[in-house]
This record gives structure tokens, C-alpha cells and sequence, in this order.
């Protein structure tokens, strides 16, 4: 289902929150020519950045790639290309992408390096920056139960971008550590309704 | 170079000094801490309606977790095995960021490699430098309400950090509103640097030898608590 040169986009924070068996399937099948929209890309071979050590990738884009030296290494050689993103816009933007907003103006990174480029404009005298919607092809999320229809739980800091991504890509992907009857979910503590998830893995 | 304070001494110095500033405000709060030197304040907070935001999704952020508190799935944005407070609660990452934006977070504590006398601040990137990452630095400044820079006095090889113009890649213009370092404590209003507070060690002469900002002195300056 992810062809070479797909954009993917994979949630968690550091190693807390991401589809680990996903990435791992991922990794194992070598598709290359990646875009991968995350928050950073874990560990040197952990996590994500296997896909790194395999040259699997060729773009990346999120706002936190300290964790993982081979990232800057691989960018300061060109063999990558890495987009940098405040983390609250990074955000944002995702979620704007998953509920049909295209763009939309914050005050983060105004004037900065990071702003270099982009359209500005004023509102009641303070300078706002234009970000764009970010969309992907596939997004992998991790999330701790699912009900058979795809309603989500999550379990403490490993929700962070994972409700987000999967409103924001063409097909959802959830690996869940669990997978209950339909009904059988407190509807009130759902965080993602079924209908942004198209497909469900369960953990063995 | 002269030592003034020793630097593990200097890092507890500001984090008791910034964690003093949010105990003696009457209300409830607010706050998120940055990595370093920000994240020792916590362990200083002795009030217990101040509740710590971390951005990667959880309000109510406890000590660190040792032992078998240990959950892989709950850790600060520096990526720490944290505990839970009571009442604590979580959430996706753009209602994090929208808190912040949004100005629901009464304060930020960060760190920093340089600020300068209007308050602009320098913290995510050295130019050429083997790093690649901005995190939620430039949201965090833009969007809280009250920014506070808690950072040693000089850099290492004794460069002042408190500078006229920053020279590295800016984070945010005239965002930060204090600055705490070891040796001094200062305020910034109306986009001027004025010094509040100096350390027992050292002159005034000394701390502008020290200080490339100019600033002003408060009338009413006062001896630093260490």
C-alpha cells in the first residue's frame, strides 16, 4: 500500500506513540524514495530511524531531529532533504490538512529563518506568518485500543500527533495493541471516530 | 578566565531563582519548562497550584519517574519518563500548541544561547553546526504569556551571552520579559534591559564587564537570594 515515493506520515514523540510493528514492516520491505511528515525520527536505528539507516527516505519533514545525528549528517552530505516546521505549526498544519483548511496564519517563526519565504500579514497591529495544510499519502498511527469499527483510544503522552495524522492522509493505517467488540468502547472517551481510520493492525 | 560561580552551583542558583518567582505570585499557574536548566525549576516550585504544561501532550507533569514508575508511553518533551499529578490529563499535540498559542500558558522557561537587550532570543540552531532541530522553541516564546530565559551568565569560554544584537539564528523578537542567570536578574520593559537583581560575588562594574546588553539599573536594585 506505500509505493516508492510516497509521502508518509507517522505519529509518535521521540520513542513514545509510534506504530512500531508498522515502521518495522516498513523497514523490512525497503520501499525507498520517501517523504516522511513526523515529529523527529527516534533514535539511530530505533524507531524511524531505521528507515534512515536503510536509505529509505528522501525528504523528511517535522521540527526535531536532534535525537537522531544521522539526520543532520545525511542533510549536511545532501542526500536528504529536510524541512523544518515549529513543532505548534507542524501540528497545526496537520490537523488543518485533516479538517479541509488549506492555510492559516500564526505568530511562530515570524521573522525568523524559518519564516523565510512566506507570506505574511497583519492582524490589529501584530505580524502573522502564512503556513500551508500539510497532507499525506498514508498515515501510520499507534494507538492503545481500537473497537472493530476503528474508534481509537490512546494511552497517555503516546497520543500526541496521532489523532492528527490520521484526519490527514488519504488512507489510516492504526496498529493497536488491542482490538474490542463494537460497543464495547465508553463512546465519551473515544478520541478518534472511525471514520478517519481505514485500517486496523493489532499487535501480536 | 575568573569562575565566579561554580556552574553545577550557577544551574541550581537560577532554577531556585526562577522556581522563587512563580511561588511568590498569588495565583494558580501555568508553566512549561524547556529542557536544561528550565526542567531543574521544577524540583524548586514548592507551591502546589502550579501545574506544568509539557507540549508533547500532558498537563500536570510530576516528577521524574524512577524504578518501576518507569512507563515508555509517558514522558516530557524532552523525552524523560515523567509521573502523573493528580488531575492530570492529555491530549493530541495541536490542543497542546493551540493552549500555547492561544495564550492559556501563563509562562515559558527556557533556555538560550544568546539574547539581547530588546529581548529577541537565540536558541534553536548554531549555524554549521552538526544540529537540526527547532521543536517547540518558537511557539513556545510567541505564544506564552510571560517568557522567562533561564541561562549562565556566559558561554563556556567566557562570551557573553547577554548581547547587544544577537548573531545567531533568532527564535523570537522581542519575546523574552526576564532573565535570570547566576549572576544577575533582569526585566525587560518597554523593550529596554533593566537589572533587578545582581549576585553577592560581584560589582556592578563587574556584571557590565561581564555583560555585552547595556542596560539600565532599576532604583530600587537588589542583592541576589543564593
Amino acid at each position: 500500500m506505500i509505493r516508492p515515493g510516497a509521502r508518509i506520515m507517522v505519529g509518535g514523540f521521540g520513542l513514545a506513540g509510534y506504530p512500531e510493528l508498522l515502521v518495522e514492516n516498513l523497514a523490512a520491505c525497503g520501499v525507498g524514495d520517501l517523504t516522511v511528515i513526523s515529529n523527529d525520527l527516534g533514535s539511530p536505528g530505533v524507531g524511524l530511524g531505521k528507515l534512515l539507516t536503510n536509505k529509505q527516505i528522501r525528504a523528511l519533514i517535522g521540527n526535531y531531529y536532534n535525537w537522531n545525528p544521522e539526520v543532520p549528517e545525511a542533510c549536511f552530505r545532501g542526500e536528504i532533504e529536510v524541512t523544518l516546521v515549529p513543532q505548534g505549526t507542524f501540528a497545526e498544519a496537520i490537523r488543518a490538512a485533516g479538517v479541509g483548511i488549506p492555510a492559516f496564519y500564526t505568530a511562530a517563526s515570524v521573522g525568523t529563518d524559518l519564516a523565510r519565504d512566506k507570506e505574511t500579514k497583519e492582524f490589529d497591529g501584530k505580524t502573522f506568518v502564512l503556513e500551508r495544510a500539510i497532507h499525506a499519502d498514508v498515515a501510520l498511527v499507534k494507538a492503545h485500543r481500537a473497537d472493530e469499527l476503528g474508534n481509537l483510544v490512546y494511552t497517555k503522552t503516546a497520543r500526541n500527533f496521532n489523532p492528527l495524522m490520521a484526519m490527514a492522509a488519504t488512507l489510516t493505517i492504526a496498529e493497536v495493541d488491542d482490538i474490542v467488540p463494537v460497543g464495547s468502547l465508553d463512546p465519551e472517551c473515544i478520541v478518534t471516530p472511525h471514520i478517519f481510520v481505514d485500517i486496523l493492525v493489532r499487535r501480536d | 578566565m575568573q569562575v565566579i560561580v561554580p556552574a553545577e552551583e550557577a544551574k541550581v542558583r537560577i532554577a531556585r531563582r526562577v522556581a522563587r518567582e512563580f511561588d511568590e505570585q498569588k495565583r494558580s499557574m501555568v508553566i512549561n519548562l524547556g529542557v536544561g536548566i528550565p526542567t531543574m525549576v521544577a524540583g524548586y516550585i514548592e507551591r502546589h497550584d502550579i501545574y506544568i504544561q509539557a507540549e508533547n501532550g500532558m498537563l500536570g507533569v510530576g516528577p521524574l519517574a524512577v524504578g518501576k514508575e518507569v512507563n515508555r508511553q509517558l514522558i516530557n518533551a524532552g523525552r524523560q519518563p515523567v509521573t502523573e499529578t493528580p488531575g492530570c490529563c492529555y491530549f493530541d499535540s495541536a490542543t497542546s500548541f493551540g493552549m500555547i498559542r492561544g495564550g492559556h500558558v501563563d509562562a515559558t522557561v527556557i533556555g538560550a544561547l544568546q539574547v539581547d537587550q530588546e529581548g529577541s532570543i537565540a536558541n534553536w540552531i548554531i549555524p554549521n553546526g552538526r544540529q537540526l532541530g527547532v521543536g517547540g522553541a518558537m511557539d513556545l516564546v510567541s505564544g506564552a504569556r510571560q517568557v522567562v530565559v533561564a541561562m549562565q551568565h556566559n558561554t563556556r569560554d567566557g562570551k557573553p551571552k547577554l548581547v547587544k544584537s544577537c548573531t545567531l539564528p533568532i527564535t523570537g523578537f522581542c519575546e523574552a520579559d526576564m532573565i535570570v542567570t547566576e549572576l544577575a536578574v533582569f526585566h525587560l520593559g518597554g523593550s529596554r534591559l533593566v537589572l533587578k537583581e545582581i549576585a553577592p560575588e560581584i560589582s556592578l562594574d563587574t556584571l557590565v564587564r561581564l555583560t555585552e546588553a547595556e542596560f539600565i539599573v532599576c532604583a530600587n536594585l537588589k542583592t541576589m537570594s543564593v
